[in-house]
């Protein structure tokens, strides 16, 4: 028999760790929900645009009652199905009307009250909370036949209530206790531009208020309301909105430890390890909750250990806020109003509405707030949970992402200006009206599940600011940023950062001894766990980890780049880009006599040979071998191509002998495996016509000597190098390079360029680690040779020879 | 469907790996998997017919090496988000030989 789960709660909270539930364990639990409004379960954040008349009730339904069906859930909803009772002893709960269910495991999702100011006539009719349905109801209703509304508490849900009340054309004052609006989230000057904003709509605004009674008529109706200086405003709707306290009334009453809510641990488990609590009723080490973004996270945690698999803890981290009025762009996240210890860049531009603040300690962003323009908020948020040391960029930063040479989207203006048949992803083709229908139809919550739907930002990633943006626009507050470190892939929780500290640390020589260790949900993982481990074992175990062949994506395990049409391209080396008249004739005899549909030439100054069948490559590697060429690495998450400009040798500007520097540095170089494809340039003068600049390592010669740069980037998000260095000797250029290299090797993320690398971890720590420091460069340079000792092995030479041909070979010929 | 060919051994299949049988028809990919089962699906991703014979295995399931779609290698269809399937072929184990029916399932449309 199935065991039993109990669900008292049928709001966002507890139905999220239901999905969470079904979706990694469907068959483990009957289930049964018990929840106190006579609705399925709908979206409680979007109730603000329902009193704004901008959304329906329809619209905000989650699940609707068939949807309970369909999962096979038992649903009691209504006010006479109140859980009243649950007897502990006998596992059983008892709703007001006498029904009973039992359970193996109880999870309580009762959610908070709405906190009521106890003044004086806070009982009388017309004073309302704003928490659920019956409370819109009854300030809708206000709406139709009163006149004065009065808010009081200027926070978020203060003002979401103000703004809808004016939009159905009350007389609105919101009331706040002091001077600033918002004061949980915002500074005095965004607080300031958004009183504004809200006072232009016809909001009016009472600070520094202190409320002493609410008035009322013959009737026990609310009339208007005296404050503690003398004031007294109209007012026959009083909307209570300062805060939510969590429901704890059953756990209490059935003695479950407390505080200021239900206690849980990591797993979200109660004091009794039957009961789970998850929401804005628990308290998690003295946190109470009351935004959705770490709930969801609690869903995930909470569902895992339901589900028994008991690895996933919950930690509460920094969350974002955004304001749900029309019209009012806010941001803000974490400390944003700092200490002594931290400083501050601010951005101001009141003309146009426009207001950055972004807080640092120790050149971390600790906190952010922003209004009228919060394009880069999420960017900021990312920045802030990756500890991105942002001393290089900040004197730019306010002015947003785009002003960081990313040249393919520099044009793209705020999401919510866009067309809906706007193209968002170039990549994919898809538009904002396709992200916005699938978003809404399908209610999406987060970026991954977005991406997955629409394959927007699927591909080459730039535009995921973009479809953010969407994102956030369309969903609103429920949209949820990834709050915790990425993990790796969908088979881990674990971040690429502990997947090979694991492997260094506990030793692990294996994909399965690495996955075990780390407790994989699939014993084998995925197209994105695999070759990533394979490679971080490739370069913590040199000579020692045999590189597993099924574990490379198809053009590393055959050494030429797959194309649309299944066939391949064929790229041999030429050191430098320099060839000779007898390796064209050999190439051209392969291209003859194999029919070759395309010979181009690459980027990197190579000669591609395009449209080449499997069965073909075995015997041209052959012809190629022998005529002295080798494998040209153009396919691989490696060392491509060195590319060079001709230098002193004929050119009448050249400086230095930049096509022998380059020839140097591609002997050194080939063959080592890096985090994601690593291409050089060598220009022998600062004309720079082997556009050294925008690769991973250029090399610039000067009269003097020769200029290094780093983490440059020509493709779609175009990057200019960072300096690094200036060297004497064409020695000191090879120890550089080497150095580079591994600790590329040795740090970078698996796909992760040495753009976003450098961007992540900062210039000055890799100027500490190889400039500032001889004895380590030196010691990354050692370890980049004696890697290379095993790496430099041509591919093609090994395969002719018969290290798994026979995968090149049909199985059987019907 | 007494239309089986011997088609080879199972350890003429890497593990965690793919081989393909050429038919008048087209390619048929046979994988065998890190439990030594073995499938066979058309050698084409319903996608955009990336040969699945060169994609990365992992449990049963493969990921095509042209757009990621990752197509289970029990009953083809895609995974995920992804809509689409591709042809399965009636695939045994006798011994350490391998029999397959160059004949797709009807369950799988062409």
């Amino acid at each position: 028999m199935k065991e039993k789960l109990v669900v008292i709660g049928n709001g966002m909270a507890g139905m999220r760790t239901v999905e969470e539930l079904l979706k990694v364990a469907p068959e483990m639990y009957d289930i049964t929900v018990f929840g106190a409004e006579p609705y399925g379960n709908y979206n409680r954040i979007m109730l603000s645009p329902v009193l704004a008349g901008e959304k329906t009730l329809e619209e905000i339904m989650i699940n609707d009652r068939d949807w309970y069906k369909a999962n096979n859930i038992t649903l009691y909803a209504g006010p006479d199905k109140k859980v009243v009772n649950v007897d502990r002893r006998n596992k059983v709960v008892i709703a007001e009307d006498g029904t009973e269910a039992h359970y193996t495991r109880l999870l309580l999702a009762t959610g908070a009250h709405p906190f009521l100011i106890p003044v004086k006539g806070h009982d009388l009719k017309g004073v309302v909370a704003f928490r659920d349905v019956a409370d819109v109801d009854a300030m809708l209703d206000a709406a139709q036949n009163k006149q004065h509304a009065v808010v009081i508490g200027g926070g978020v849900l203060g003002l979401e209530a103000a703004n809808g009340l004016k939009a159905q054309g009350m007389d609105v004052t919101v009331v706040h206790n002091i001077d600033v609006l918002m004061n949980r989230q915002l500074d005095q000057v965004a607080a300031t531009m958004l009183q504004a904003e809200l006072e232009s709509r016809g909001i009016k605004f009472k600070m520094n208020a202190s409320t002493t009674k609410i008035k009322g008529d013959a009737q026990g109706h609310a009339s208007a309301i005296s404050f503690a200086d003398g004031d007294e405003i109209k007012s026959d709707l009083v909307v209570m909105a300062v805060g939510i306290r969590p429901n704890i009334d059953l756990a209490q009453a059935i003695g479950l430890h407390c505080e200021r809510g239900v206690v849980v641990n990591d797993t979200m488990q109660s004091f009794d390890p039957r009961i789970y609590a998850i929401g804005e009723c628990v308290q998690h080490r003295g946190e109470v909750f009351g935004l959705v973004a770490p709930i969801w996270d609690q869903a995930r945690v909470c569902a895992n250990h339901l589900a028994k698999f008991g690895i996933a803890n919950y930690r509460s981290v920094a969350t974002t806020m955004k304001l749900k009025v029309t019209g009012v762009d806010l941001f803000s996240v974490g400390d944003f109003t700092g200490d002594e210890h931290s400083e501050e860049l601010i951005y101001q531009d009141l003309k146009r509405g426009v207001y950055k603040k972004v807080v640092l300690k120790n050149d971390r962003i600790i906190g952010a707030v922003m209004y009228g323009d919060t394009m880069d908020g999420s960017w900021y948020f990312q920045m802030m949970k990756d500890g991105t040391d942002i001393s290089e960029i900040r004197q730019s930063m306010l002015f947003g992402q785009t002003y960081i040479g990313d040249a393919g989207h520099g044009e793209a203006n705020a999401a919510s200006n866009l067309p809906d048949d706007a193209e968002i992803c170039g990549c994919n083709g898809v538009c904002k009206g396709d992200v916005v229908k699938a978003i809404t139809e399908q209610n999406l919550y987060t970026l991954d599940e977005v991406r997955a739907v629409t394959k927007a930002s699927a591909s080459c990633g730039s535009c995921t600011g973009l479809v953010e943006q969407v994102l956030i626009a369309t969903a609103g507050g429920v949209y949820t940023p990834s709050n915790t470190e990425k993990p790796l892939c969908g088979c881990t929780d674990s971040s690429h950062d502990n997947v090979r500290d694991a492997i260094r640390k506990q030793q692990l020589k294996s994909f399965h001894e690495t996955s075990e260790y780390l407790e994989f949900k699939n014993a084998d993982g995925c197209h994105i766990c695999r070759p990533a481990i394979n490679y971080y074992l490739v370069a913590a175990w040199p000579g020692e980890y045999e590189d597993d062949m099924r574990s490379r994506f198809i053009n590393e395990r055959v050494h030429a780049n797959i194309q649309k049409d299944n066939t391949y391209s064929v790229v041999p080396r030429m050191f430098g880009g320099i060839t000779t008249p007898k390796d064209l004739r050999a190439i051209a005899d392969v291209a003859e006599k194999f029919e070759v549909p395309m010979v181009k030439v690459t980027g990197g100054q190579r000669i591609d040979l395009l449209g080449v069948k499997k069965d073909d490559l075995l015997p041209m590697w052959k012809d190629l071998n022998d005529a002295g060429m080798v494998s040209g690495h153009a396919y691989g998450k490696s060392l491509r191509t060195v590319k060079t400009c001709v230098g002193s040798q004929f050119c009448r500007f050249g400086t230095q002998d930049s096509t022998g520097m380059g020839v140097q540095i591609e002997h050194m170089t080939w063959g080592s495996w890096t985090p994601a494809k690593f291409k050089i340039a060598v220009s022998g003068c600062p004309r720079n016509c082997a556009e050294a600049t925008i690769k991973d390592l250029g090399v610039v010669a000067v009269d003097s000597g020769w200029e290094i740069y780093v983490a440059g980037n020509g493709g779609m998000k175009v990057r200019v190098c960072d300096f690094l260095t200036k060297v004497q000797t064409e020695e000191d250029v090879l120890e550089y390079t080497g150095a580079f290299m591994q600790m590329y090797r040795e740090q970078g993320h698996h796909n992760e360029r040495t753009a976003p690398w450098i961007e992540r971890v900062g210039l000055a720590y890799i100027k500490d680690e190889i400039v500032e420091n001889t004895e380590k460069r030196q010691a990354y340079h050692e370890r980049f040779l004696e890697s290379q000792k095993y790496a430099q092995i041509d591919p093609w030479k090994q395969r002719v020879e018969g290290f798994d041909s026979e995968s090149f070979i049909p199985l059987k010929s019907l | 469907m007494s239309n089986w060919i011997e088609i080879g051994l199972i350890t003429d299949i890497p593990k965690l790996g793919s081989r393909v049988v050429n038919t008048p028809e087209g390619d048929i990919a046979v994988f065998r998997n890190a439990e030594n089962e073995v499938f066979a699906l058309r050698d084409e991703c319903p996608h955009k017919k990336g040969a699945l014979s060169q994609g990365i295995v992992h449990g049963k399931a493969v990921t095509c090496p042209l757009h990621n779609w990752v197509i289970g290698l029990d009953d083809g269809e895609a995974k995920g988000h992804d809509k689409g399937c591709a042809k399965t072929h009636a695939i045994r184990l006798d011994g350490d030989k391998v029999y397959l029916n160059p004949e797709p399932c009807d369950n799988s449309y062409s």
